[in-house]
Order: structure tokens, then sequence, then C-alpha cells
């Protein structure tokens, strides 16, 4: 593998190589790393990331596909990342979401990469800080990440995202308790979309007044192209403000950190299998054998 | 283990996904991951998502009886997007005689109603391992 051709390409826009330098990354090769570090930086700066997370069914997709739509009216290179859940058991994964969003199949810069977690918790998947970096070096000026997300254990991607926006729909009320109290906390954004079905007003209920009246929920009918332009009107003007002071920045190093320390973990998981492997011959409390290994690797 | 990633995708006008969610499902259930792009798509949206999705097979499900016609197109979609090394394997209702033809002509291989579930998730099996190994 010609690592510095593919980065070229991929600089370049080339479909096939954006879309192999993922999954070198997500198959963790052993050229992943020099490829990471040949990427622009300063398109990555350039860039926004959105995250778009809510539960499944609520319009995720197509309101993502809609967004697309009108930043294509506007010329701008897209990415889109899709994650969905990998079967713990099975490790194999069904992805949808590309069905609604074949409006922009031939569409060079609309880059769209379903992924799947492969026993990631919380919403995303390990490469998904990988995929949206080489997207933007590729061009993409927005970067959307779609990952279904319920409760606060699945908000990992407005961690990853500068700007993240929550759909709901009427028809999820199981869902809304989980997390009713301090959505706006998580989130910048709360979209109630399918705003033309019968249920939204008793949603808007359901949500409690101060979240139902702040200035951060909008609605929309994401399949009839309602509400999405003052949707994207009102993201990249949030996007606008984190700029002008210290925020963006702000984010993004909160971002890596948390990126970094997610690596970290996934190195070590294997390491530490073995580790424990080892010591389980030794037939310690858990606890005592714990303590043991973490003594051994920090050195102690 | 190296997970694959298989697109499945229904060419043509009629909208019979049946078969082609079956394969779906049964596919991811055997470790799979598998990309579903809905019906009627053309050769070129298939060949251009394949290549997004940098699968490592594409699976095409045709009820219709245009296969002669629409599984060579995605070969062709996929040649012009310069992916010839992506197999791709056709399910459905198909004459044996068409079956030696679209074999001919390229497709990796044929399945048809019959054809039990193990046979066609060993030959996706295998052809994406080929595929790996030519990366
Ligand atoms: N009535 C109505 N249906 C919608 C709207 N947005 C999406 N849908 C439908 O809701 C279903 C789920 O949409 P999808 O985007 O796949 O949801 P996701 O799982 O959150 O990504 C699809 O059948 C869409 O056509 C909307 O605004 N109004
Ligand atoms: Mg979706």
């Amino acid at each position: 593998m010609d690592i510095g051709l593919l980065l070229k390409q991929l600089h370049q826009g080339d479909p096939r190589s954006v879309a192999r330098a993922i999954s070198l990354v997500e198959d963790r090769s052993e050229v992943a790393a020099a490829l990471m570090m040949g990427l622009q930086q300063e398109r990555f700066d350039q860039a926004l990331v959105v995250g778009i997370t809510g539960p499944p069914g609520a319009g995720k997709s197509t309101l993502t596909n809609a967004l697309v739509r009108c930043l294509r009216e506007q010329e701008q290179r897209v990415g889109i990342i899709a994650i969905d859940p990998s079967s713990p058991l099975t490790h194999g994964a069904l992805l949808g979401d590309r069905i609604r969003m074949m409006d922009h199949a031939l569409d060079r810069d609309v880059v769209v990469r379903s992924m799947a977690t492969r026993g990631r918790l919380g919403g995303l998947c390990a490469a998904a800080g990988a995929a949206i970096r080489i997207m933007a070096a590729s061009g993409c000026r927005i970067l959307f990440i779609e990952t279904v997300g319920v409760g606060q254990s699945e908000m990992d991607v407005a961690f990853l995202a500068d700007v993240s926006v929550m759909v709901l729909a009427p028809g999820f009320g199981d869902d809304i308790q989980a997390m009713k109290a301090g959505i706006l906390e998580v989130v910048d954004l709360l979209v109630i979309n399918k705003a033309d079905q019968p249920g939204a007003k008793k949603l808007l209920l359901d949500l409690g007044t101060e979240t139902a009246n702040s200035d951060r929920l909008l609605q929309t009918v994401a399949s009839e192209q309602q509400g999405i332009a003052e949707l994207l009107t009102r993201i990249l003007s949030m996007e606008e403000v984190f700029r002008k002071d210290a925020q963006f920045m702000a984010r993004r190093k909160r971002s890596r950190s948390r990126e970094t320390l997610d690596r970290v973990m996934e190195l070590l998981r294997d390491r530490l299998r073995e580790l424990v492997r080892e010591e389980a011959d030794n037939q310690l409390e858990p606890g005592a054998a714990a303590a043991g290994i973490v003594a051994r690797i920090m050195g102690d | 283990m190296t997970q694959y990633r298989v697109l499945i995708a229904k060419p043509g006008l009629d909208g019979h996904d049946r078969g082609a969610k079956f394969i779906a499902r049964a596919l991811r259930d055997a470790g799979f991951e598998v990309i579903y792009t809905g019906i009627r798509r053309t050769p070129d949206e298939i060949a251009a998502s394949a290549v997004q999705e940098d699968v490592a097979a594409v699976g095409l499900s045709s009820m219709s009886g245009a296969h002669l016609r629409l599984f060579p197109a995605v070969l062709e979609s996929l040649a012009k997007a310069g992916a010839v090394d992506i197999p791709v394997l056709g399910g459905g209702i198909i004459p044996a005689e068409d079956e030696q033809l679209l074999l001919e002509q390229g497709i990796a291989a044929i399945f048809t109603p019959g054809t039990p579930v193990e046979v066609i998730i060993n030959a996706f099996t295998e052809l994406c391992q080929q595929q790996h190994l030519s990366r």
C-alpha cells in the first residue's frame, strides 16, 4: 500500500481513496497512524462537525438528507457518517441509512459512509473521529455524524461534534421519558421532526414548558423539506458564534482529549486481556488481581 | 478477524425487495456488515455507493426478469468507477441458461430460490476474502 499516493488522491477528493483510507483506520491497519499523520490539519480546522442523534425512526437520516440538499444548493462539499450498532453476538450489522440519502448517490461531493459500532458503546464507532478527519481532508466543509442515541449514555457524539442536534418525533414517548431532564444540557439544538404528525403537540407538552419554550428548539418536517433551511441557518450561526470567541477551539480540544482517551482504551483493551489471562493462573481475588495488574502497567 | 462489508442492492423498476432483505439479514446474522440501499437503484448509483462504502462484494437481487440487462450493467458501472476488483453476486428468479450467460459475463455467483442460505454465505465469505487479499 502506497500511503503517499493514497494521501495525494484523498486530498484531491478521489472517492475510492477516501473510502479506503477510512477502511484502513476502521480495520486497524498498521499503516493507519502514518495515514492519519499525513492529513492536512487546516482542512479539519475549517470544517464543521454536526452531530445528529436521536431514537431510531425519528427521521435523522431524512433530516440529514434534507440538510445536505440545502448545502448542495450552496455548492458546499459535505460528508456523512451514519453509525448503527453491531450485534454483540454475531458482530454483524444492517446499515440502512443510505436508503434515505440516495438523492445524492451520484453526487461526488456528497461523501457517505455507513459504519457499525463494532463493540464500542456510546453510539459512536472507534473510527468515527478518524473518518471525519479523512473526509474533511478530502475537502468536505460540513461533516454530519448520525448516531442512534436515546439515553445519556449514548450521547458521545455530543463530544465529537462542534454542534450537536437531538432529533425527536411524535410517538417516541418512552424514549423521551428516559432523558427528558436536561436534553438541552447535553445537545445544542433540539429538533421536533415529523411536526406534520398529530402527536407533535403532545410531544411538546411531554418535554415540559422550559424545554418547549427554549429558543434552541426547532420544528421540522424533514420529508417535506420544511424548517430545514431555518435549522441549517441556526447551525451555521452557532458555528459563527463559536468561532468568534475561544469556544470553538475549546470544544475541539475537549473532543480531541476524549478521542485520545478512547484510543488509549482501545489500545489497552487487548493488552489488558492478555495480562488478565496470565493473572488468572494466580487465582487471586479479582480486586487484588486488578490492583496488581495496574501497578505492573504503571511501573510502581 | 476481518469484518467484511458488503452492499446489497436492488436494481430495476420492480419493488419486490423480499429477497434482497432476506439475504441482507442472513448476511448480518452471519457476521457481515451489510449496507442496504433500498429498491429501484440504477447501476451507476449502486457502483458509486459500493465505492464510497469500500465494500468487498456487491449482492444484487432481481425478480423482474431484467437480470440479463441489469447485472452486467452494474459490472460496467463498477468498471467505470475504477472498481473492477469488487465481485458482484446475483440472486433471483434466473433460468439456468441465463445463469451461464451471466457467469460468462463476469458475475461471480448466481443464486436461485432453491439455493441453501449457507451456500450463499459461503460464496460471499470466499469472495470477500479474495477481495481483501487484493487490497
Ligand atoms: N410524516 C413524516 N415522516 C417522516 C418525516 N421525516 C422522516 N419521516 C419518515 O420516518 C421514517 C424514518 O426516517 P429515518 O430518516 O430513516 O429515521 P432515522 O432512523 O432516525 O434515521 C421514514 O419512513 C421517513 O420517511 C417527517 O418529517 N414527517
Ligand atoms: Mg437513520
